[in-house]
């Protein structure tokens, strides 16, 4: 017993000393875990575990298969909606308008100012971003009153398309396009012109040049843009919490009734399954985005 | 193209300085408003301290455990990274239906003032504050400057504040200026927790004056502006790398640095 104990004993204890120093360092890391477990982690895990348990903490799985109702259906298919096209219009706009920018001199007083524009714009959303919009096409709006007066009425038959999911979507492409240009400028100026000048000299033209290689080389670029620009689209809540003031059109409005009306007291799991299924559906977007990512830099950088 | 962007900022102060009549004349009726309305004058302190709240608590958290990390545990890099950006997966609407219960024992066993909301910003500046702080630390020989400043008898203190700050003033005010802009423009969190800060305010004195509301949107949208051209400026005039940093998407935005 002893003998065998005693080696057993001065193993243990050499890593103990040699790591001393180990322990020690790991606590200036401490206060910075401890903030990030308690304000970060443990309301993902409240989320995740509260999607599973009803009130009384049992297992269920009833808030998940909630998310089957109707109008929980509408709102999911509006979010993906609204955060698609936004995302492909802004993507091609906003594509189109760095391609425009990066052709110019780059020092040139063009891409200077575009790019701190877009740098501003794809910070403006909320709120505000909501109001400029009322007080330019709401009913009493800038650009309604002054095409009322020529006869122009922009709201036919009374349906103010503003409050809906299109009006939502034209503001949404506001934060967009800017967006798109600062995400996409990077993988334009990774395109040399040697690569261009190779084609031709192999006899290609431009449909070439585009079709074989500048194409192909972008794709990437523009793809996992294109999903950064969804993935934003999908989270935004303040832009539509401002301008709808009832029923939920898209996701984080309903989770928001569900948080601040009378409804969600019965069922507070509810609100839970829909933030992990948006986590959910964000998270996967994003890992394809950085992926996409990957294969960008292998050229572009 | 440009008309689309700044139609809107303009109709805005077309909308706020509309008399009260059909014909009635320009005024600036709404916007001396600002000043007599309580409801908004707190919210913008508030706001203001809130601001100036999360900006030195993410300096205070993030700063220190960064350079520790970079002296110290290299190996922990890429997990702090990780963990600095995982509010960019996590939506705020999604993230605010955790933090409630959070929030709800705060208020009962801490506090129920607006301020705790700082507890929240702090996460949602994480990911900017950790890229331009990261930038920053990143042009300067951290290794190198510490062990001269420790062997020189300095304590940690003294190294933090006289020798690392001073050499990334340009970072640290970036990373300030991006929370700044963010928690002034907050609403979600806020909103969802029922605690007024600006963006709600003016939420609520749009339901009853829309001339006012939109004034101070225009306000704080100037404010924002200000705020990112200096930030745009400061990175152009002391270091270029940081220049490219300010316009650079990767911490404007949801980016994954590879």
């Amino acid at each position: 017993m002893t003998s065998a104990g005693s080696p057993a004993v001065t193993i243990a204890a050499r890593p103990t000393r040699g790591g001393r120093r180990l322990p020690l360092s790991w606590l200036g890391v401490v206060p910075f875990l401890a903030y990030v477990a308690l304000f970060l982690l443990l309301p993902t895990a409240i989320i995740a575990a509260g999607s599973f348990t009803t009130l009384d903490g049992n297992l269920t799985s009833s808030n998940l298969s909630s998310i089957n109702q109707a109008f929980i259906g509408k709102a999911f298919v509006g979010s993906l909606v609204i955060s698609a096209i936004s995302a492909g219009v802004g993507a091609l706009v906003g594509a189109i308008l760095a391609y425009a920018v990066v052709t110019g001199n780059p020092n040139g007083i063009l891409r200077r100012s575009v790019t701190s524009a877009a740098g501003v714009l794809a910070q403006f959303g909320g709120v505000t971003l909501a109001f400029a919009f009322i007080a330019t096409l709401g009913t009493n709006g800038f650009v309604t009153v002054f095409l009322k007066a020529r006869g122009i009425d922009i709201f036919p038959n009374g349906g103010v398309w503003l409050y809906d999911l299109s009006g939502l979507t034209l503001i949404y492409l506001y934060f967009q396009i800017p967006l798109m240009v600062l995400v996409f400028l990077p993988a334009l100026d990774g395109i040399r012109p040697q690569w261009r000048e190779a084609t031709e000299s192999m006899g290609g033209d431009t449909w070439h040049y585009w079709r074989y290689v500048a194409g192909p080389l972008l794709a990437p670029a523009f793809l996992g843009c294109t999903l950064l620009l969804f993935a934003n689209a999908f989270s935004a809540y303040a832009t539509a919490a401002a301008l709808i003031s009832q029923g939920g059109v898209i996701v984080p409005l309903e989770i928001q009734q569900l948080l601040i009306g009378e409804t969600g007291r019965t069922q507070p799991g509810f609100a839970k399954a829909l933030a992990l299924a948006m986590i959910l559906i964000v998270a996967i977007v994003m890992v394809l985005y950085s992926l996409f990512q990957r294969r960008t830099s292998r050229w572009l950088r | 193209m440009g008309a689309f962007f700044l139609l809107p900022i303009g109709a805005m102060f077309e909308f706020s300085t509309r008399g009260n009549g059909i014909n009635a004349p320009r005024t600036l009726e709404a916007w001396s408003a600002i000043g007599t309305t309580p409801d908004l004058v707190t919210a913008i302190t508030v706001s203001l301290q809130l601001a100036a709240i999360t900006s030195v608590a993410m300096l205070a958290l993030l700063l220190p455990t960064m350079v520790w990390v970079r002296l110290r545990l290299p190996g922990l890099s890429r997990a702090v990274e990780f963990i600095c950006l995982l509010p960019l997966t996590v939506p705020a609407i999604a993230l605010v239906v955790g933090l409630r219960p959070i929030y709800v024992w705060i208020n009962i066993n801490v506090t129920d003032s607006i301020l705790a909301l700082a507890f929240a910003y702090l996460i949602l500046v994480l990911p900017y504050a950790y890229r331009s702080l990261d930038a920053g630390l990143s042009t300067i020989d951290l290794k190198t400057l510490s062990e001269a400043a420790r062997s020189l008898g300095a304590g940690w203190g003294t190294v933090m504040l006289r020798v690392v700050v001073p050499n990334m003033t340009s970072a640290i005010l970036n990373a300030c200026l991006l929370s700044v802009a963010l928690v002034l423009g907050e609403y979600t969190v806020a909103n969802i927790l029922r605690f007024e800060n600006l963006q709600v305010a003016i939420a609520y004195v749009g339901l009853t004056s829309a001339g006012t509301s939109i004034a101070v949107a225009v306000a704080s949208l100037l404010f924002a502006f200000v705020l990112l051209m200096i930030l745009s400026f400061v990175g152009r005039r002391r270091q270029p790398s940081l220049a490219a940093a300010a316009t650079d998407p990767q911490y404007l935005t949801a980016g994954q640095r590879t």
